[in-house]
């Protein structure tokens, strides 16, 4: 890419991100996760909706980054899990290594109604239950799927910036 | 004079342990020989030592012990260093015999040869005439290859190795003979001293000859490529403590060859011998490395990395020669010091490395790295051991292969920019094979102690491996002092090393090197403080160490499960094998090996769309071995093929070959005479 | 009393080095991962982010995969140790460091060479698919990288006749044409090639990625939590900081204190931030138009690294 070209993408380039002004409540919380938080995203048997919001939470508009969170792969890098979606049969396992994986001290956060109760999904073959019914859940942002603002709330609530 | 009476001394206690192993009945053979071998190196050692010290030359004559030649020793101070690095490696390995014995090494000629071995290592440093060495050459390389050959009933690969190792160095001796006969024929006497008086007289065609000859000679007894194929068969195959001082003292006495011929009895050569001698330690130095880090099997990756290594000498050693032909003597003097400390250091973590790779081939029965694997937990004495010699031989600081890396890079330096063309060109390039090597030793070493030592078990007999007996542990517990305290303090061997290149090259003049807590190069600028570096990194680790548990809140470490990705089951053949460990640095050099990838396919008999089985089979062969030798022996194989046409079983024909060959006989007489 | 003076001000300037490459290490993080995110049109974490996100680990549980060593804690405290000890006697706020004496190039070369060894054996510590992976590629880099390195050095020794640091800084303060001399130009372009290459930088590692088989050295420090995680990273931190400051140095050694004095040591210091500040914003910003190269096309980028240290020799051997 030529000089002139790059100058061009970077003049051209505006600040996309939304300026969310309203300081969110404190959520309860552990302390050592006030201004850096770093999550782990686990897909118990999710249709894919609230990662969607969660990619636009993480992306250009909303961009989360900027009040501490931020997305990582291992959850031994991480501070909480983002559980979405009813937990099914295959994934109850997995969900529970995870958590056992992850150091103390941890926050788990169901995202969407499948998380909080399973939503639309209640009953079905696959789905043993909420994610409260298998691990102990800290957070709970509810919505089909839930707005990125919402979630940035919660976020924001947790690591108080 | 004494020091003289104390060589011979020593090779007669050494005989004295060869006879006691031969003798001597099971439960008393290998302690009472391995005593004896460890009080003649340490008598060897003391007549090396005070021939350091002094700088005189130690002699001993008789002219009963060889007949019609008479045997005469004289140690310089360059034969004295080659005493000491034999001494080193030989004690270690005859207290490790002790613990290894009951492993297939207490057999009667077995427990002979090794002590005879040992002696000839030790004496030929020392050899003084031409007779007096190619006896003792033999006696070395006999004694190895019955050594070699003492698992040859029980498997297939040691007695191939055999028969290579035994071809390869027959005819390496023949051209060191050569090289011999032919000084000894323009000088009119066979001590050394005479040839070297006479060398210098010599027509530069004659010199160069013998030269090259020795060259090839010697550098098949030291692993050069391409003159290399027998160490990768030979070492695995030969016991371990033989395997260490075949790696760590024999092929040091190739290069002892090398210096002998170039340095002291031809007294130099022209730049053209030497450049030859820096590219073939280059093309070893990264050939070796290369396939040490391609290498599955743990011995034979030590293997690969002797030619590695001694590549790295070779290279000092061309540097040497360049610098002093060009006129630089100090700066070839630098180089020579670089070389021997190589050497030496060599000697030191290969022998380590060895004796722990044995070890773990008693405790585990195999030397597949694809078996091995959680050998740090099982074994944890020989598992840290391991570590700290490969440790040295990537030349991590603060141990002794980063010593020598530095010496050698130093000299390299200056090198360049000195108005000599050919020195221009090939030092730039020597450096870059340096560094390749050494991010291919360290990948090589990474692998072996990384899949070897660390992880999950990978087999049955990885899973009930046990620490090894207390001998065993403490003679590699040995090397590896060794190798940390010539690390720390270099200044220990730093003057012996000095004095032997000042006896080698005699037109240097002051040293090279000036010690005190640090190492100054004299007439270049360059100054290393490996004692500094050593303690400022202890320093800083327990800065480290402490800071992280004042500052950490919690405290206690919680053991979990591995991360698998939440999969339920996460067995031991998910790790990496030593296979796919190599697999990028395989692809990227995928011209020079050349993999043979074999893959097979079997289908349902019902359907050629179901697969029932699949088989993958990747090796990785060495070229040079099927480029220069297996078209040898095909051909060799041919004639053999012809020449069994003459000989089918009847008289008639044979009378008849005697009858032609009388009649051609006299024809030509009748017609010349 | 002059004597003690100079010692404590060499010690004091080191240290300082140390914690500038450090905590500065952090923030330099912080800011190149800043200098992105507004190029993308985000607003992007704040600079200081990256010292938050250590305090936050120094604070939470240790873990330790179950068929692990000793190796497995020991390896983060190593990678900071031989850094640390690498800051001390590198030539960055003032051109006489303690240990200056035994500071050479290859010195300094093999301690960060320590560091990301003793690494890559942890990562095939925990006995996992990923660790072995990310051992396997990163060294493999490494190996391609280190002739380039070496010879790099070789070149920017030639001039100074040692490849002793501090005298090589003061001979380029000393005579500044020689910034502009072909060989040592041609040897930075291939520092910075290797400097990339080693710190896991675009093109050759992303290290926002989060696809383990996308990772290089991310993947050797999965298993990693809390107070290790902390090393590892503030360990790379420094790494990054104190080759940026090497390179800055050898282009433009100006600032950098001769004295022991305090003023000019701040002084030092400041030019020294101003100048990592501004190479680091200009990677942070050339990364953004850059995406990562296949694995099996770094040797040719390494090689070219290779090919340029090489002609530097050859030019600084032709110009005298």
């Amino acid at each position: 890419m030529s000089l002139l070209t790059a100058w061009r993408t970077v003049r051209g380039t505006r600040r996309v991100s939304e300026t969310l002004r309203q300081n969110p409540d404190a959520v309860a919380g552990p302390s050592e996760i006030v201004g850096s938080l770093q999550l782990r995203h686990v897909d118990a048997g999710s249709c894919n909706g609230c990662e969607l919001e969660i990619t636009s939470a993480f992306g250009p508009v909303y961009d989360t980054e900027r009040f501490g969170a931020r997305l990582v792969a291992s959850p031994r890098h991480a501070d909480g899990l983002i559980v979405t979606g009813p937990v099914t049969h295959n994934m109850v396992g997995p969900l529970r290594k995870t958590l056992e994986a992850t150091p103390r001290p941890c926050v788990v956060i169901a995202l969407g109604d499948c998380a909080r109760d399973c939503g639309v999904f209640r009953g079905g073959y696959g789905v043993i239950g909420a994610v409260e019914d298998v691990i102990d859940v800290d957070v709970t942002i509810p919505g089909c799927p839930p707005d990125p603002t919402i979630i940035i709330q919660a976020l924001r609530g947790l690591t108080r910036r | 004079m004494t020091s003289g009476i104390l060589l011979a001394c020593g090779s007669l206690v050494s005989l004295t342990g060869a006879l006691g192993g031969a003798a001597l009945p099971r439960p008393w053979r290998v302690p009472v020989s391995a005593t004896l071998i460890a009080t003649a190196c340490v008598v060897e050692s003391v007549a090396a030592i005070d021939v350091l010290a002094t700088g005189q030359t130690a002699n001993w004559h008789s002219s009963q012990v060889l007949p019609l030649t008479g045997a005469s020793l004289a140690l310089t101070p360059l034969g004295a260093i080659f005493v000491v690095l034999v001494a080193l490696v030989a004690v270690p390995a005859a207290i490790y015999w002790i613990g290894y014995a009951p492993h297939g090494m207490s057999a009667r000629p077995t427990a002979g040869s090794f002590a005879v071995f040992i002696t000839g290592l030790l004496i030929v440093p020392a050899a003084a005439s031409v007779a007096t060495f190619m006896f003792l050459w033999e006696m070395m390389a006999l004694t190895s290859l019955a050594l070699v050959l003492t698992d040859q009933g029980r498997r297939e690969a040691a007695r191939s190795a055999g028969v290579w190792y035994g071809v390869i160095t027959h005819v390496g001796a023949a051209f060191i003979l050569a090289a011999f006969l032919i000084l000894a024929a323009h000088s009119g006497g066979q001590s050394f001293t005479a040839l070297e008086s006479h060398a210098r007289a010599l027509a530069p065609g004659v010199r160069a000859t013998i030269f090259l000859l020795a060259l090839v000679g010697f550098g098949s007894k030291a692993g050069v490529v391409p003159f290399h194929v027998w160490l990768p068969k030979a070492h695995p195959e030969a016991p371990s403590p033989v395997s260490a001082l075949m790696s760590g003292a024999m092929v040091a006495l190739g290069v002892y060859g090398i210096v002998l011929f170039g340095d002291v009895l031809l007294g130099g050569g022209p730049v053209w011998w030497w450049l030859i001698v820096l590219t073939l330690g280059a093309v070893s130095a990264l050939f070796g490395s290369l396939h040490a880090a391609n290498s599955t099997d743990l011995k034979k990756l030590l293997a690969y990395s002797t030619t590695d290594n001694i590549g790295l000498v070779l290279l000092a050693l061309g540097a040497s020669g360049l610098f002093s032909a060009t006129g630089h003597a100090r700066l070839g003097a630098l180089s020579l010091v670089a070389a021997l400390v190589l050497l030496v250091n060599h000697a030191m973590f290969k022998g380590a490395l060895f004796l722990a790779a044995g070890s773990v081939q008693v405790a585990t029965g195999t030397r597949d790295l694809d078996e091995l694997g959680g050998l740090l937990r099982r074994m944890p004495q020989t598992g840290a051991l391991f570590l700290v010699a490969a440790a040295s031989i990537c030349a991590m600081p603060p141990l002794n292969g980063f010593v020598g890396e530095w010496l050698l890079f130093q000299s390299l330096l200056h090198g360049v920019n000195l108005g000599n063309t050919a020195g221009d060109i090939a030092i730039p390039v020597a450096v870059a094979a340096l560094a390749l090597t050494a991010g291919l030793t360290i990948v090589a070493f990474v692998k072996a102690t990384g899949v070897g030592f660390l992880g999950r078990p990978r087999s049955p007999g990885a899973e009930v491996a046990l620490e090894v007996p207390l001998s065993m542990r403490m003679s590699t517990g040995l090397l590896v002092t060794m190798c940390v305290v010539a690390g720390v303090a270099p200044m220990v061997i730093l003057p012996a090393v000095e004095r032997a290149v000042r006896a080698a090259l005699p037109g240097v003049g002051s040293a090279p090197l000036v010690h005190g807590v640090r190492l100054q190069l004299v007439s270049v600028r360059g100054v290393l403080a490996p004692t500094v570096l050593a303690v400022s990194l202890v320093v800083a680790v327990a800065v480290v160490v402490f800071a992280r548990r004042a500052l950490a809140r919690r405290r206690v470490v919680r053991v979990t499960e591995v991360w698998g990705c939440g999969r339920e089951l996460v067995t031991a053949r998910m790790q990496y094998t030593a296979t796919s460990f190599a697999e990028p640095v395989q692809r990227v050099f995928d011209d020079v090996l050349r993999p043979v990838r074999d893959i097979d396919v079997s289908h349902v008999a019902e359907s050629r769309y179901v697969i029932e089985s699949m088989s993958y089979r990747s090796h990785v062969n060495d070229q040079i071995e099927n480029a220069l030798y297996l078209p040898v022996i095909r051909a060799i194989r041919r004639w053999g093929q012809f020449a069994r046409r003459l000989q089918p079983g009847s008289v008639h024909r044979y009378l008849a070959y005697g009858l032609v060959a009388l009649v051609v006989t006299l024809v030509v007489v009748a017609v010349l005479g | 009393m002059n004597t003690l003076l100079h010692t404590m001000g060499v010690a004091g300037a080191s240290g300082l080095q140390v914690v500038l490459t450090g905590a500065g290490g952090l923030v330099l993080l912080g800011l190149m991962r800043k200098v992105r995110a507004r190029l993308e049109g985000r607003v992007g974490a704040p600079i200081l982010q990256p010292l938050r996100d250590v305090r936050k680990l120094m604070r939470k549980e240790r873990l330790r995969p179950e068929f692990a060593t000793w190796i497995f804690p020991l390896a983060p405290v190593i990678l900071v140790a031989t850094v640390g000890v690498a800051a001390v006697m590198t030539p960055l706020v003032t051109s006489r460091p303690a240990l200056s004496s035994g500071a050479d190039l290859f010195v300094v070369v093999y301690l960060l060479l320590l560091g990301s060894t003793i690494i890559a054996l942890a990562g095939l510590d925990a006995g996992t698919a990923f660790g072995g992976m990310g051992s396997s590629r990163a060294l493999t880099i490494g190996a391609l990288a280190e002739p380039a390195l070496l010879v790099t050095i070789l070149a920017l020794s030639i001039s100074a006749h040692s490849s002793n640091f501090p005298v090589i800084i003061r001979a380029t303060i000393v005579d500044p044409g020689v910034i502009i001399s072909p060989a040592r130009l041609f040897a930075l372009a291939a520092l910075l090639i290797v400097i990339v290459a080693e710190c896991g930088r675009l093109p050759v590692d992303n290290p926002a990625t989060h696809l383990e088989l996308t990772m290089i050295h991310e993947a050797m420090i999965l298993e990693y939590a809390g107070p290790d995680l902390a090393l590892v990273t503030l360990g790379e931190a420094m790494r990054l900081a104190l080759l940026l400051g090497v390179f800055v140095n050898l282009i433009v050694p100006w600032g950098i204190a001769s004295s022991t004095s305090i003023a000019a040591i701040v002084l030092g210091m400041v030019v020294l931030c101003a100048k990592v500040a501004t190479v680091a914003c200009a990677l942070s910003f050339a990364e953004v138009f850059m995406a990562k190269l296949r694995l099996f096309r770094l040797p040719e980028l390494l090689a070219g690294a290779f090919v340029l240290a090489l002609l530097g020799v050859v030019s600084g051997v032709v110009a005298k």
